[in-house]
């Protein structure tokens, strides 16, 4: 049995990985449930997000405009690739749109690997957020607080999106009946390409906020990218609600678990997605519908 | 020349094929009934209207421009608005927020106000998730998002199926106020009296051909026409 503090320092732990993979996921989810496509480059972009900051930083020397930079070219990145690749598969098959998605994140890794070489660099932690925090009961990295806030500030900010805008509105609708937006006078394709925009600088944002806490590889979202897809699953496909609190409960169940037995993390996470789907194949938030 | 007119079309769903050279026209102002027994085309012929089937031949004309081809999006754009069988409510949004995404493209959008002023009751359910709403309050909504768009001509397919008795009478209400004030419709329905009510023109549809076209008096005068016909009685 672990110490309480130990315990108490694994849940905050799940706190900042369980904000990160809400952020991946929602990006990962709003994709998946306006334009039907599930995005297997996700992971290669959370790395190219990573590697953006990497960069980004060496030019400029500050945390926040590296990643203000980094958001830029993720933005670019992401308009680039819907309208030069992924809107010619809207209307194909499942099985191409994984296929040709699979792909751009495998020439994505390479891009990184072949450009940044495959061993691991490091992000300095932001000068703002050296050292760490006396909590009462419990010293915690300051940085790793400031990421839990500042996902939680993006995520009120992506909500308020979704929720308060027209754009939101239409997503919203047209993850619902995609068919009836058509017929209501609205073209969904406009909106394709900014929510595919959105999804992929949410990801790459979540890359580059994490690069610091870990080592930056061209393999770093591979694992992040398998777990966010068991949050959106847990959440409920195209929800973003299921996105926030699936990717909260996913983080604190592989680090409460670790906290006992590391090997036994993912085992866990996975057993509880089974459990799920047996006991509600939608998903917390989900509701029948497409895909 | 006709506020629509559909010319000679032929639509498929898949490999089967629905509409044979099938032709209607709709004047400005008037409301058409399609009847037919299940499975003669009256809703292939109104989504091939809305342009979510692209019929294989033939053309459709709104004020003599040619719509057939174009996406329903344009389509509803242009001021055709299909109200599905399926109600088609969005679920996870409020009923307001079904009415604004509703109005978003309108040029010419009612007011919250004057849609409330035609069904009160969305009014008190304004916040609600339309998956909460009743079947009755479900078709109000949906008549509703037509009505706010404010579209020259409505689509209504089957707006009374499944629905209580008063609340068809309330829904017939306010389908008769819309047509004596003018507002083009073509409605689908098997309750007949109750398309017949408030519908001056009537076409009968059999395997995906038309088989009678007449006034509701017409066909009212003549109950065997629609049994033989149709298979429903009028």
């Amino acid at each position: 049995m672990p110490s309480w503090p130990a315990l108490a320092s694994q849940a905050f732990n799940g706190l900042a990985l369980g904000s990160l993979l809400a952020l991946v996921s929602s990006g990962l989810t709003i994709i998946l449930g306006t334009l039907g496509v599930l995005n297997f480059a996700h992971g290669a972009l959370f790395a190219v997000g990573a590697y953006a900051a990497f960069v980004m930083l060496q030019y400029t020397q500050s945390f926040l405009l590296a990643i203000a930079v980094g958001c830029g070219f993720m933005l670019v990145l992401g308009f680039l690739l819907e309208r030069l690749i992924i809107r010619f598969f809207y209307g194909r098959p499942h099985e191409d749109q994984i296929l040709v998605t699979y792909g751009i994140g495998i020439v994505l890794v390479e891009c990184v690997r072949a450009t940044f070489g495959g061993n691991a660099q490091r992000v300095p932690t932001p000068s703002w957020g050296q050292g760490a925090t006396q909590l009462g009961f419990l010293i915690y990295p300051t940085y790793r607080l400031q990421l839990i806030a500042i996902i939680a500030t993006l995520l009120v900010g992506l909500y308020l999106v979704l929720y308060r805008t027209s754009m939101g509105l239409v997503v919203r609708a047209g993850i619902e009946n995609p068919g009836m937006v058509g017929i209501l006078g609205i073209n969904l394709r406009r909106t394709f390409l900014l929510v595919f925009a959105i999804g992929v600088v949410a990801v790459g944002l979540a890359g580059m906020l994490y690069a610091p806490v870990v080592a930056v590889t061209p393999d770093m979202g591979a694992n992040f990218m398998a777990q966010s897809f068991v949050v959106i699953v847990l959440g409920g496909l195209g929800s973003f609600p299921g996105a926030v609190i699936g990717g909260l409960i996913a983080g604190e169940i592989v680090s409460l678990t670790s906290a006992f037995n590391s090997s036994y993390s993912e085992v866990m996470l996975y057993a509880l997605m089974a459990l799920l789907l047996v006991l509600r194949p939608q998903g917390l938030f989900g509701s029948e519908g497409r895909v | 020349m006709s506020l629509l007119e559909v010319d000679r079309i032929n639509t498929l769903y898949g490999d089967s094929h629905v509409l044979f050279d099938l032709s209607i026209r709709v004047e400005e102002g008037e409301v058409v009934a399609l009847l037919g027994r299940n499975g003669a085309g009256k809703t292939t012929t109104l989504r091939s209207i809305m342009g979510v089937l692209a019929p294989k031949s033939g053309e459709i004309r709104l004020d003599g421009k040619t719509i057939s081809g174009q996406s329903p999006s344009a389509i509803a754009n242009l001021g055709v608005q299909l109200v599905p069988e399926e109600r088609a409510i969005f679920g996870g949004l409020t009923v307001e927020e079904n009415l604004r995404i509703a109005a978003l493209t309108a040029p010419n959008a009612w007011s919250f106000e004057r849609i409330y002023g035609v069904f009160p009751r969305l009014k008190e359910r304004r916040k609600s998730q339309g998956r909460t709403l009743s079947g009755g309050e479900q078709q109000m909504l949906s008549i509703a998002r037509a009505l706010i768009r404010d579209a020259r001509i409505i689509l209504l397919d089957e707006p009374f199926e499944g629905l209580a008795p008063l609340i068809v009478r309330d829904l017939v209400n306010v389908a008769a106020s819309l047509a004596r004030e003018g507002r083009t419709m073509i409605v689908i329905e098997q309750n007949v009296a109750a398309a017949l009510s408030f519908a001056t023109r009537v076409y009968g549809l059999n395997n995906g051909h038309v088989v009678f076209e007449g006034t509701s008096a017409e066909l009212t005068a003549n109950p065997d026409l629609a049994r033989d016909f149709l298979g429903v009685g009028a």
